[in-house]
Parts: C-alpha cells; sequence; structure tokens
C-alpha cells in the first residue's frame, strides 16, 4: 500500500500533500481541491458528511496512482479524502499529482479525480435546507474498461 | 457456512445495520448472500441491479464465490470526490 494516501476526519492541507509527493526531479505538481459548494440540484447544501469503506478506498487511491504511473511515465499521484461532517467551502477532496513537465500533471491529476467518482467506495450524504439525501453516482467497477477510457479522455481532452 | 456482511451507506440504512452474520450455504456466491440479504430486508432489493460486491477488503464479481468467515461487503453507486 502507499503510504501516500489517505482517509481522514481531519481538516485537509493541499500543500503538504503537493510537497509530500513532489521531490527534485519534479517540474510540475498540479493540485486538484474538491469543495463542498453550498447549492446542489436546486437544494441549499448545510454541509456534507462523507462515509467512505476505509481499506478499500484505499486501495482504489492506490490502484487509480497506478494507473496514471502506467500512462503518463514519472509521474505520482497522492489522494487525500475526508470522511465525516464536510462544512461548506472546506475541501473534501486532495489530489496532487507530480510528474517532470506540466502537461502529465495536469492530465494525471484530472484523471485521478474521474477514477475517484467512478471506483472510490465513499458516499456523500448531502443534509440541506429541508432535508438529507445519499447522493448516488456511478456503480463502481473497477474493471469496466469503458469508464476508465471516458476518465482518460477527460483527462486529455 | 457463515459469512460476515457489510454494508454501507443507503444500504446500511436501509437494512438498519452495518454489520451482520449470515449463514449462507456452501459454494454460495455473493449474488446468492446478496439475494438472501434482500429476501431478510426487502427494501435493498431496490438495489439489486446497482450494487457492488467486494469479498475480503477487494472488489468481486458478484458471481465470485465465497468461502467460510469471508467479508462481503456489498457498495450503493459511489459518490466521492
Amino acid at each position: 500500500m502507499d503510504a501516500s494516501h489517505a482517509i481522514t476526519a481531519a481538516p485537509l492541507d493541499a500543500a503538504a500533500v503537493a510537497a509530500a509527493v513532489s521531490h527534485d526531479g519534479d517540474g510540475a505538481v498540479a493540485s486538484f481541491v474538491g469543495l463542498v459548494r453550498n447549492h446542489n440540484a436546486g437544494r441549499r447544501v448545510l454541509w456534507l458528511d462523507y462515509e467512505a469503506y476505509e481499506p478499500l478506498a484505499l486501495k482504489a487511491f492506490d490502484r487509480i496512482a497506478q494507473e496514471a504511473a502506467a500512462r503518463w511515465a514519472g509521474v505520482r499521484v497522492s489522494i487525500h479524502h475526508r470522511v465525516g461532517r464536510v462544512g461548506i467551502g472546506e475541501a473534501s477532496v486532495v489530489i496532487a499529482a507530480a510528474s517532470p513537465h506540466r502537461a502529465e500533471a495536469f492530465a494525471a491529476c484530472r484523471y485521478a479525480i474521474e477514477r475517484i467518482k467512478q471506483i472510490a467506495p465513499i458516499w456523500k450524504h448531502e443534509h440541506f435546507d429541508g432535508g438529507e439525501v445519499w447522493i448516488e453516482g456511478a456503480t463502481a467497477n473497477a474493471d469496466d474498461e469503458a469508464a476508465r477510457a471516458t476518465a482518460m479522455e477527460r483527462a486529455c481532452s | 457456512m457463515f459469512v460476515r456482511v457489510r454494508l454501507f451507506a443507503r444500504l446500511r440504512e436501509l437494512a438498519r445495520h452495518d454489520e451482520l452474520r449470515l449463514e449462507v450455504p456452501d459454494g454460495s456466491t455473493a449474488q446468492d448472500v446478496w439475494n438472501g440479504l434482500a429476501a431478510e430486508y426487502p427494501p435493498l432489493a431496490d438495489y439489486s441491479r446497482a450494487v457492488s460486491v467486494a469479498v475480503n477488503d477487494d472488489y468481486a464479481r458478484l458471481t465470485a464465490s465465497v468461502r467460510d468467515g469471508d467479508e462481503i461487503a456489498f457498495l450503493p453507486p459511489v459518490s466521492g470526490g
């Protein structure tokens, strides 16, 4: 297991994740910070509660990082994701992709967030003005090559 | 034989359990475990076409055989990020 991934109830530090993943041979580190926004599907969102199946989520992050490294030589990806209650404006996920060159760092970062949404066993429980609802996106299937191709296409567009 | 079932997010709420021990016949698949679970907790049946499964902390196919003592996790569609 790559120690550079994390599932945590503590606030995320994007700069620390970026610093930890990059080394002297890198010319670029691209970071993505996913934020909890105050509206969704016409609802006024109050906060999100994230739940994760932690051991499998960490394996999924590792798999995503390996997929990125296999596609873009020299790229290292680190993924940190919150669980528990996350307030409006707080970071729910931080991805850092380090690479000798910027194009690969940008692409790998985008690829990682697309893949997280496809295969990471993590769920948002949205608390909004007037109720709560579980958000459900993709049925996770790590072997779905069509989904993987979609993520790759978005990363490279 | 017995397996340990884990449920997450909405599945956990529908079954009102995050974890349970289920007796299943020898030779059962993950699909058989799910079918037994959905029979016991009918609201889960809505997820029969959308559920993912993990066996012992690794993604698996519903057709995978399960063994005594395995941990079978059923996952509703994911929404991380």
